[in-house]
């Protein structure tokens, strides 16, 4: 006899909504296990996706930079010439030098000091695919002029606003005075919580050089002319430069900047860990919502099995309980991790968002957490024996 | 063999030979001895007897709800002695059964805990469990409570609600175990001469255990049980 595909009385359903209390109880659990996970793995995410805002928007099929470059936040210099034999391969299409490191910039207002990322290039070449740096590059033709990023930490001191406003905004950077002439949106990242657009010249004098020249670069772009392989000509290039430099394609410049934050720091391991804490005190929840239901229900169940049914009938009711509670405790888990990154989008400024493959995963952990959490809950339904209930 | 009653030629619960032990080791002790018994289609039977003398766990075995360790019990044509798990169910389902507590569940309206019985019905849409649930309540006098709550049922209610439920599976033997225990005396008369019209009425055989002298009155047959054995037979009581 098959019970499975006949429509039944909606045990399941009825357990869990005629008890309230207790539904309450389990769906704030598990609404709590998946707003910790929305939480501590969105914002991992978005660390390591913000690590390569910028990385992201260069304009590049393949990259130089030095072997002893570790990451964003240590770029070390190499000499230009290297970028200059690459440009003699005929594969090779155009080429822009850029200069890149954390400064020290003034907060205009308070003139604290804090350390900025600066970006300087030729504000002849097209460098990055950036909203609005087209038209304001020209402005850095001119000596000591800068494109601040709009989305730098507030701590930089209130440039848009004065800036808005009509005022002059000038600012120290290295002890060297340099006027912001535009706005830029680049994004805060682990390494840099402000980010400075200029040319290599206004840059190398930053660094001390009186004249605006320098033999290094900490960053070498390279673009193929169409149709070109970047995978072989990196390949080829390693082979041909000396080893002070390394060369990887776009997408291996990318993973080289993440995989540093994720393995170099115990960044994942931390937002990991609080995540597992969040499955975790979800999973007790469950089960303890579940297990004191059969210990509750336990003569009725027996009731049920001397009746004929079978354990495998109580076992599916058990399940289908915490299937319930799975997919209703999702739903409010899910807004609530939509509130909470709108409202981190608003206080940092970090890439943080609902995407669809975090939407899924999340699901994915509460409903094995509740499936899991079900199965140790069945054990106690062992104690249901009909031979017991007279 | 001394069979406690002339065999019928189609007894619905045969049983011949049968001992029962609890307890493993120094601590086995038999709880019953050599019990032979017949359970015949339309009949009710009582079986009193002192607490602890063994008529539960005798009802228990004839339920399948208990493994038989000794002798033969033959339910429904099924033989229980060695029986698989799958057989101890089929034969649980062509049985009703009634408790001391109605043990319904909570969470479930009447009409939802009886069709929990009717759902082991093959062959019956939704619909019709539905409507079976429904028509066996009104017989139980229920008609205006099938939608609500064991919780807003009083005991007697409750225990009328049960009998409906073991009554929806079908069941062609009834079983029950001291179902006036937890009611008053009123309450439990009516709730027994409930109980044995509906059995009459469903053409169901009912096996009942009690000690309840006030109901005895009620039965066809009535068996008496001391100490593991079965000691007296009154056939036709009333008769």
């Amino acid at each position: 006899m098959k019970f499975g595909l006949r429509r039944q009385i909606p045990l399941a359903w009825c357990l869990l909504t005629r008890q309230p209390g207790r539904l309450a109880v389990a769906l704030a659990g598990i609404c709590f296990a998946g707003m910790l996970m929305f939480l501590q793995l969105g914002f991992r995410d978005a660390l390591f996706d913000a690590s390569i805002a910028i990385h992201r928007l260069f304009n590049a099929d393949v990259v130089l930079i030095s072997s002893t470059s570790s990451s964003s936040i240590s770029m070390e210099p190499f000499p230009k010439r290297r970028l200059f034999q690459a440009a003699s391969w005929p594969e090779v299409e155009s080429i822009s030098p850029v200069r890149w490191g954390l400064l020290v910039w003034k907060n205009p207002e308070t003139g604290s000091p804090r350390g900025i990322l600066a970006v300087g290039f030729d504000p002849d070449d097209d460098i990055l695919s950036l909203e609005g740096l087209a038209e304001q590059k020209k402005g850095l033709q001119l000596d000591q002029r800068v494109l601040y990023d709009r989305l730098s930490r507030p701590e930089f001191g209130p440039v848009e606003d004065w800036l808005k406003s009509g005022r002059t905004v000038t600012a120290e950077v290295r002890n060297v005075r340099v006027q912001v002439d535009g706005l830029v949106e680049l994004g805060v990242s682990f390494g840099a919580d402000g980010n400075l657009l200029t040319s290599n010249r206004t840059f190398n004098r930053l660094l001390g050089s009186a004249d605006g020249s320098s033999t290094s670069i900490e960053l070498g772009l390279i673009r193929l002319v169409p149709g070109a392989d970047p995978k072989t000509v990196a390949t080829v290039l390693k082979n041909a430069l000396p080893n002070d430099v390394q060369v990887l394609t776009k997408s291996e410049f990318l993973a080289f900047e993440q995989d540093y934050w994720r393995s170099s720091t115990s960044i994942g391991f931390i937002f990991n860990l609080g995540a597992a804490m969040g499955l975790v005190v979800g999973a007790v929840v469950v089960y303890q919502i579940l297990f004191s239901d059969v210990v509750d229900h336990l003569p009725e169940y027996a009731t049920l099995k001397a009746m004929g049914y079978s354990s495998m009938n109580l076992v599916t009711v058990i399940l289908q309980e915490s299937l319930l509670l799975a997919g209703f405790g999702y739903i409010p888990a899910f807004f609530a991790g939509k509130g909470i990154y709108g409202l981190t989008r608003s206080a940092t400024n970090l890439p943080i968002g609902m995407s669809s493959r975090m939407a899924v995963f999340v699901f994915a952990m509460i409903f094995t957490m509740c499936v899991i959490s079900g199965l140790l809950a069945m054990g106690k339904l062992r104690d249901a024996d009909p031979a017991e209930i007279f | 063999m001394t069979t406690l009653h002339p065999t019928s030629p189609h007894p619905l619960v045969s049983i011949a030979g049968l001992n029962h032990w609890f307890g493993r080791g120094d601590q086995r002790r038999q709880v019953l001895y050599q019990l032979h018994l017949t359970l015949n289609p339309g009949e009710m039977v009582l079986l009193s007897g002192p607490s602890g003398c063994g008529k539960t766990t005798l009802l228990t075995l004839i339920g399948a709800l208990r493994t038989v360790q000794n002798g033969s019990v033959e339910v429904l044509g099924e033989q229980l002695l060695k029986a698989r798990k799958s057989v101890q169910q089929r034969v649980r389902r062509q049985m009703g059964i009634i408790f001391q507590q109605h043990n319904l569940l909570r969470c479930l309206t009447a009409a939802q805990n009886v069709q929990m019985g009717a759902d082991l019905v093959p062959g019956l849409s939704f619909g019709q469990r539905r409507q079976r649930s429904i028509d066996l309540l009104a017989e139980m006098g229920l008609k205006d409570h099938h939608g609500k709550l064991p919780s807003a049922l009083s005991g007697g209610q409750c225990q009328r609600v049960a009998i409906a439920r073991a009554l929806a599976a079908n069941p062609r033997v009834l079983l029950a175990d001291e179902p006036t225990a937890a009611l008053d005396r009123r309450t439990g008369r009516e709730v027994v001469e409930l109980l044995k019209r509906m059995a009459t009425h469903h053409h169901c055989a009912v096996l009942m255990v009690t000690h309840d002298p006030r109901i005895l009155d009620v039965a066809d047959r009535l068996l008496q049980m001391e100490d593991g054995r079965l000691t007296t037979a009154q056939a036709a009581l009333q008769a």
